[in-house]
């Protein structure tokens, strides 16, 4: 397990898609990084010697990206100055429910969590 | 689809006439509008806007943090206090189909 960006340990995988498990990292980025630092035949994390790893690193690093913590942060941040202003998006947001519109009838399980039986819930209208 | 940048903030030519004697007025007094689509430009901050909802016009404070939002975002036109809870009787009654 190899330490890249502080917290995150990728492993036996590939760089490319051990990259992909730093949050904020995605197939987009994870190529950008490997291209880059410019490794040759596409080895996996733990095959790299250490001089490569540190070059890894320093790309993640020193690429700019919103990455862990602070993206995380920045994106409850957004959160909350919806809330925070009263908007319509807020008010969905403090209830979990979708916030752009989607029907909440059905679906929306993203949002709303595991399913909880309601009781006394009519059948009819799902036989259907 | 956003809109686009060419044609510049949507405002309602009467609110914005209204803002505009307001700001120079200095006087606190509440607009009301109708006008929902409108977007909040840096002049409002400050103002107290009435936005309808559909059946009344609702008090919206603006702040800086709300400038680019539109005004309809901050008067909710629907009313939802939950689902009725089941009356004992019909519960046990058993009215089902």
């Amino acid at each position: 397990m190899a330490r890249v960006a502080g917290v995150d340990i990728p492993n036996n995988k590939r760089v490319e898609f051990s990259l992909r498990y730093i949050h904020g990292i995605g197939p987009t980025r994870a190529k950008a990084v490997v291209a880059r630092v410019g490794l040759e035949g596409n080895p996996r994390v733990g095959d790299l010697t250490e001089d490569e790893l540190n070059r890894v690193r320093e790309a993640v690093d020193k690429s700019g990206y919103l990455i862990e913590g602070d993206l995380r942060r920045d994106t409850n941040q957004n959160i909350r100055r919806l809330v925070d202003i009263g908007s319509y998006r807020g008010l969905r947001h403090r209830r979990n429910l979708p916030t752009r519109g989607q029907r909440t009838r059905t679906n929306a399980r993203t949002n709303r969590g595991a399913r909880k039986t309601v009781a006394g819930r009519r059948r009819t209208a799902q036989k259907k | 689809m956003t809109r686009s940048t060419k044609k510049g903030p949507y405002v309602h030519p009467k609110l914005q006439k209204r803002v505009d004697i307001a700001v120079r007025s200095q006087q606190k007094i509440v607009i009301k509008t109708w006008s929902r689509p409108s977007m909040i430009m840096p002049q409002m901050v400050g103002l107290t806007i009435a936005v309808h909802d559909g059946r009344r016009h609702v008090p919206v404070f603006i702040t800086e943090n709300m400038i680019g939002h539109r005004l309809g975002e901050f008067a909710p036109t629907r009313t939802f206090r939950g689902h009725v809870a089941r009356s004992r009787s019909e519960r046990t009654s058993g009215v089902r189909r």
